[in-house]
């Protein structure tokens, strides 16, 4: 099996590589015959996609036949193993991670030839760019990372097992949508750096650009929440997100992948900023290089240790020539990308979606600095110093107070000029509503429990939480305010209901209103965050009838009880849950002991509910006393993490959603459209 | 009627300040919860002391005990952080400190803030002082009005 899988990644390598220089000889060449050099070079990409197919097939199916003469099946499976964590070993290590990677690239490359015929020049330069970065990884592959190398002497009668802490459900679909999220960006860059190459007149690859990286900025939007989710349920510490480099390698092209999707609006209606939307694309896909580096080359000291390695040099080695190739491209044809149009006024949706980007690039610069200052340290001190959550959370957090700001009042902003006028009957309300939550927040008794009875003065984080709540509040408030007044206007022309009236108003814009109801996501999700200040914890070596206080529950041990299977054995502990004197639940958290890899793992329980989880950890025995050690947190509003992913993921399929029919502004025959470009009527539109 | 507001004013006053005296009186339990937040475990996970979830980690239990065990004496929060830094070195600190190098992990976004105020402000000043030929050819406001053209420009624009 290991000789085929080899060959397949050889093959694959060799179609890539003819793939790229047929391609790229066709493109500079332009003479006769160039057209069918080209069109074989499109075939060899599409072959590649087989071959790597077949390479990744080739290792699922010698995990499930626990083909052990295989060093990496060894090293991450064993015989016990159950079945999803065995097609899950594809990425759980890194040759098979990085097989991973170069199979979705090669997916994507696969669509992208295929819809060849939407514009065969365009699609030929990205077809060569993605053959390209193709090349790099199978490289790897071939030779420094090879995910079938045999085992030296006798083969294992089992293997090594998988690292406890990815045998979670979550783990079967966080690191694809993660993947797809982090090779998707190649797609743009390959359109970008294409359109840039060939001096691509018009905006039509903006709009297929913008599409892909919509669609691979969902990926990367549900992927980073479902690591978080496999993080708060599987590593016991209470929390879902702690500023890991990994976590951190992740958020990077997020934040330039999300500020691209606003500033393209810019480029695509007012011919703007194109300069700087090619290097945010540019920027996205090198910082999705640069996680992968990384997460692999060991370069930082992170919780996900479970992938490092020594291949730090190639990525080095890549990243220096994507630059370079950005760079040359970009100083060659810059004169291409004058913009079309000016600011025309500071209050204006144009303004607002330069401080907005200018918000996300610091907020991802200050994440890149606090990752690598532990290095820079190093080299200039001689020792690392830790760069933790006390950093993110007083740097960062500020910042992303200033974004949603932004995000509440940017959607309501005209294009080119908004008058006070407009402003104030915009915002009045919604910030009347805001200023209200957080006045209630301060009012109401701190024995409600959860957000209430904040005491801002008291700690810097409880100032931000209140900050938080009044933000998130007022994005909550003008995105129903926005949908509350077009959906009156289509009720009173079509004699819908309100609620119709948003329904169709929605299906006329997808694009627009999607934006929005991403937004409203955003504003969910701070929601969520903004009770992690108000976290409650408590531990006690329990036994039977012992009881344990947090917030207003109460845990009383009732048993203990063993399971085992072949996999594992675990330790599990039966409470009963109390509130208020009345049992209201029971929680069995969990110790496990893996057999194959020999290591314990907690799995905690948890009990969410919208105001808060009750989050209940089997933390071990004590060995003096032989009792259970059971640790309790009481995070509140955290469901509304995972709620606001989800409304996220709506939105972001809605925007993709093509809108059902036109809307045509009539222009009345008494005005002129002189007096109609003089005074722009105050819109609260754009997406 | 104004005795009655002096009244209302005083009682609110001192419903302020027991508001702001009562949290900042802290027990124990809450300083260790602060202070174990600014402290790493040194097991080597990365984790923040409080929140290590290695089973049978050698390091949470004597590290949090120590941390306890000044707080209950008293110490301030830098005299608790220091003895964790002579004993464990510098790198048990969750984040860098504001002194010497380190300082200028904290200095550093807030640089990049002020050139990111200055670079939009630049580059705003300098679209608004030197319009495009487009603009300055009127093809805005004072051209021949082109119905067409300005529809267009108004569908891009507005999205309508």
């Amino acid at each position: 099996m290991s000789q085929v899988g080899s060959f397949a990644l050889i093959v694959a390598l060799a179609l890539s590589g003819y793939s790229f220089l047929g391609g790229l000889y066709a493109l500079i060449r332009k003479g006769p015959g160039s057209a069918q050099l080209s069109e074989t070079a499109r075939r060899a990409g599409i072959a590649s996609f087989v071959a790597v197919f077949l390479g990744a097939l080739v290792l699922v199916v010698s995990a499930f036949r626990n083909d052990f003469s295989i060093a990496y099946i060894y090293q991450h499976s064993n015989r016990d193993l159950p079945l999803p964590y065995k097609f899950a070993t594809l990425w759980s290590g890194q040759e098979g991670s990085l097989l991973f990677w170069s199979l979705l690239l090669s997916g994507y490359g696969l669509v992208l030839r295929l819809r060849y015929k939407t514009d065969e020049r365009l699609f030929a330069h990205a077809s060569v760019v993605i053959a390209a970065v193709q090349v790099f990884f199978l490289l790897l592959l071939n030779f420094a990372a090879r995910p079938f190398s045999i085992m030296q002497g006798n083969i294992p009668a089992d293997g090594a097992g998988l690292n406890p802490l990815l045998q979670y459900p979550e783990m079967v679909i966080h690191p694809p949508m993660l993947y797809l999220g982090y090779v998707g960006f190649t797609v743009p860059f390959a359109f970008a750096l294409g359109a840039l190459a060939m001096r691509y007149p018009g905006d039509k690859w903006i709009h297929i650009t913008r599409r892909w990286t919509m669609v691979t900025w969902g990926f990367l939007t549900l992927g980073i929440p479902l690591g978080a989710h496999w993080a708060y349920n599987v590593l016991g510490w209470g929390g879902y997100w702690g500023w890991d480099p990994v976590e951190n390698a992740s958020l990077m092209p997020w934040l330039t992948g999300t500020a691209f999707l606003h500033s393209v609006m810019m480029q695509e209606k007012r011919g703007m900023l194109k300069t700087w939307n090619m290097w945010l694309v540019f920027t996205t896909f090198m910082l999705s290089i640069f996680g992968t580096f990384l997460t692999r080359s060991g370069v930082v000291n992170s919780v996900h240790a479970f992938a490092q390695s020594s291949i730090g040099d190639w990525f080095v080695a890549f990243l220096a020539i994507i630059l370079a190739v950005c760079g040359y491209l970009y100083w060659k044809n810059r004169e291409h990308l004058k913009s079309e149009h000016q600011l025309e006024s500071m209050i204006s949706r144009e303004s607002s979606f330069l401080f907005n980007n200018w918000l996300f690039l610091l907020i991802c610069f200050t994440v890149l600095w606090g990752t690598l200052f532990p290095v820079l340290s190093e080299w200039v001190q001689g020792h690392k110093v830790t760069v933790g959550p006390p950093f993110f959370n007083n740097v960062a957090v500020p910042f992303a107070l200033l974004l949603l700001l932004l995000t509440a009042v940017g959607p309501l902003l005209a294009w080119r000029k908004t008058s006070f006028e407009s402003l104030r009957r915009n915002f009045l309300w919604p910030a009347i509503g805001a200023l209200a939550v957080g006045i209630f927040l301060v009012a109401t008794p701190a024995g409600w429990g959860g957000p209430f009875g904040m005491r801002p003065w008291a700690d810097l984080s409880y100032l931000y939480a209140l900050m938080t709540a009044v933000l998130g509040s007022l994005v909550i408030f003008t995105v129903a305010s926005e949908f509350i007044r077009g959906g009156r206007v289509i009720a009173g022309k079509t004699g819908r209901g309100l609620a119709g009236g948003m329904v169709q108003l929605a299906h006329r814009n997808t694009r627009r209103y999607g934006g929005y109801i991403v937004h409203l996501g955003i504003a969910l999700i701070c929601i969520g965050v903004l009770g992690t200040p108000l976290n409650q914890s408590s531990e006690k070596e329990m036994g039977f009838g012992d009881k344990l206080v947090v917030g207003p529950y109460t845990l009383v041990g009732r048993s203990y009880t063993q399971e085992e299977n072949p996999n594992y054995s675990s330790d599990i502990a039966i409470m009963d849950v109390y509130k208020n004197g009345r049992q209201i639940d029971t929680l069995y958290p969990e110790s496990r002991f893996y057999a194959a890899t020999q290591q314990p793992q907690h799995i905690p329980t948890v009990r969410s509910t919208l105001k808060e989880d009750l989050y209940v950890v089997y933390e071990g025995q004590n060995q003096d006393t032989g009792k259970p050690i059971i640790k309790a947190h009481l995070n509140p509003l955290v469901s509304w993490i995972w709620i606001g992913v989800l409304v996220m993921v709506f939105g972001t399929v809605l925007a993709l959603i093509p809108n059902s029919a036109p809307i045509r502004a009539t222009v009345r025959d008494s005005v002129s459209a002189r007096d109609a470009m003089a005074h722009p009527a105050p819109v609260g539109a754009g997406d | 009627m104004r005795e009655f507001s002096q009244h209302r004013l005083r009682l609110a006053g001192v419903l302020c300040l027991a508001l702001t005296i009562l949290p900042a009186a802290g027990d124990t339990s809450a300083r260790v919860e602060k202070i174990g937040h600014k402290l790493i475990c040194m097991c080597g996970c990365e984790q923040v002391l409080l929140e290590c979830n290695h089973y049978g980690c050698p390091y949470l239990t004597p590290e949090s005990a120590e941390l306890t065990a000044a707080v209950d004496r008293g110490d301030s929060e830098s005299g608790i952080l220091q003895s964790f830094v002579a004993k464990y070195g510098v790198t048990v600190l969750a984040a860098p400190t504001n002194t010497g190098f380190d300082r200028i992990a904290w200095i550093m976004p807030y640089v990049a803030l002020l050139i990111g105020v200055g670079s939009v402000v630049l580059v705003v000043r300098n679209w608004r002082g030197h319009p495009t030929p487009a603009q300055a050819a009127g093809s805005g406001t004072k051209g021949t009005p082109d119905l067409a053209r300005f529809r267009e420009q108004a569908r891009r624009e507005t999205d309508l």
